[in-house]
């Protein structure tokens, strides 16, 4: 779990009971954990903050190293943004460049037009409930890029072989369906 | 997915909101080139003030909400959010600052009270922050709808000691309810004139059920260490920024600091060769008047 800022605690909760008793999460703020490890997630937080403070440590290198090995990875909202390939109008700061996406920050507007709304979900049996906070949008995407879910034209659920982004917040409503997609990946 | 099956501003949104500030400092600007500075240092959202804390003791007469032409250009010059403050009670300032557009609203003790009450935050789709000294005021204020909370601290000050008294105050009365029966908690609950259902809240999950932020009166790298270690979420930072001698170092420390501030090693390193924090008062040497934590109830 990349635990420099962002709801890491809700994030280290919900994966500890979509994993039971079969294995553990570790926070990670400093160099010399993610090589260990099975899967990594990515929370939300802010992108730009996450982002400094992975550049900063190396722990951003790691990350790709990782992710090129064929690593899981789960990055939700700001990590969704932190692992493209392309932001829009983004001058501030590099991405990780692992998800062949283009993605728009704050694509629905400010914390006023922050939304729920119940998504239909390529593969889920019923609609699930999804928290966009601040969201950011999948504006373009590559044809390895499998789209799992969309708002209008826009995808906000993708799955690139070991990596699954999502433009919102699976550790703050309890369905754990994202999770399990993960786990399985492990 | 029609736009119409979507829905705002619900208490999941405005709590999720402020759990996406966790780990981070949210830094006091007044323009928008402080507001560049604190987010290239690495701040998780900017507060848009007319004048920080500091200046609006020298200044005196009364403070009110910035000019929404100040939060508008800060809000164009960054891309993280931004948060502004209306005075205790004032709902038209807030319902302003709601249609410009923020991301967060602050309801202030540092800006001059409009109100005995405080604004029915429920109603509004953008999400408060207030400040609160104890565990009472801290429960009043999420009752009427509050999704993040701020130790008060005293503002403006640069002395971190009122906000280690009030983060110590409410972390001790929450630890206190442990093991407490259901009539106990009754009492307590009529005691500290807070909502039951919150109090039991509090014993259960042994934490304040929203986010919880020091503020009012960290200056230094060490001083939000501190905090940090006091069990804060994360730290507000007014005056201590662009007061100094070298706001962008300290700003790049104090973000530093909350994210090692289990690591004093590291933190040599973080407080080293800064230049001179702000100046400060000492908060004890406050004449009545000049408190600014006893606003609000």
């Amino acid at each position: 779990m990349v635990a420099f800022q962002g709801d890491v605690s809700e994030h280290v909760h919900a994966m500890e009971r979509a994993l039971g008793s079969e294995g553990s999460v570790v926070a990670v703020r400093s160099m010399g954990t993610v090589p260990d490890c099975d899967g990594i997630v990515l929370p939300g937080g802010e992108s730009t903050t996450i982002s400094r403070h992975l550049a900063r440590t190396g722990v951003g290198d790691e990350i790709q190293v990782a992710a090129r090995s064929g690593v899981p990875i789960m990055a939700t909202c700001a990590g969704l943004i932190v692992i493209s390939k392309e932001i829009v109008e983004e001058t501030r700061f590099e991405p990780l460049r692992l998800l062949n996406v283009r993605v728009m920050r704050n694509a629905f507007g400010s914390q006023r037009e922050s939304f729920e709304a119940d998504l239909k979900v390529e593969g889920f049996d019923s609609p699930y409930r999804a928290v966009f906070i601040r969201a950011p949008a999948i504006v373009g995407w590559h044809d390895d890029v499998d789209i799992l879910a969309r708002i209008e034209d826009m995808a906000v659920a993708v799955r690139q072989e070991n990596l699954m982004g999502l433009a919102f917040h699976p550790e703050l409503t309890g369905d754990l369906r994202f999770h399990e997609i993960f786990l399985d990946m492990i | 997915m029609q736009l119409e099956e979507l829905r705002f501003g619900t208490e999941l949104l405005k709590r999720g909101f402020a759990k996406m500030q966790k780990g981070g400092v949210i830094m006091d600007v007044t323009t928008s080139e402080q507001a560049v500075i604190a987010e290239e240092a690495g701040a998780v959202a900017v507060m848009a003030l007319q004048a920080v804390p500091a200046d609006i003791r020298k200044m005196g007469g009364v403070a009110r909400m910035a000019d929404p032409k100040i939060i508008m250009e800060i809000i164009d010059s960054v891309t993280i959010p931004v948060m502004a403050k209306v005075r205790i009670g004032h709902y038209a300032e807030a319902q302003i600052l709601e249609a410009i557009g923020v991301d967060m609203i602050d309801e202030s003790e540092v800006l001059t009270p409009a109100d005995e009450f405080h604004v029915e935050k429920v109603k509004f789709t953008v999400p408060f922050v207030c400040g609160a000294r104890n565990l009472g005021e801290a429960l009043r204020r999420i009752k009427e709808g509050a999704a993040m909370i701020r130790t008060k601290g005293e503002a403006g000050t640069g002395d971190v000691r009122e906000a280690v008294r009030h983060m110590r105050l409410i972390g001790g009365t929450i630890r206190s309810l442990k093991g407490m029966n259901d009539d106990e908690l009754m009492k307590v609950a009529r005691e500290i004139e807070a909502d039951y259902e919150l109090v039991l809240e509090c014993r259960d999950m042994q934490r304040l059920p929203v986010v919880n932020f020091a503020a009012g009166g960290i200056a230094t790298p060490a001083d939000a260490s501190l905090m940090m270690q006091m069990g804060a979420d994360g730290v507000f930072v007014g005056s201590g920024i662009f007061k100094p001698q070298n706001p962008e170092l300290m700003a790049t420390a104090i973000v530093e600091a909350v994210n090692n501030y289990d690591n004093p090693e590291k933190l040599v390193e973080i407080s080293t060769g800064l230049g001179d924090p702000m100046k400060g008062i000492d908060a004890g040497t406050l004449k009545e008047g000049e408190i600014l934590q006893t606003r609000g109830w």
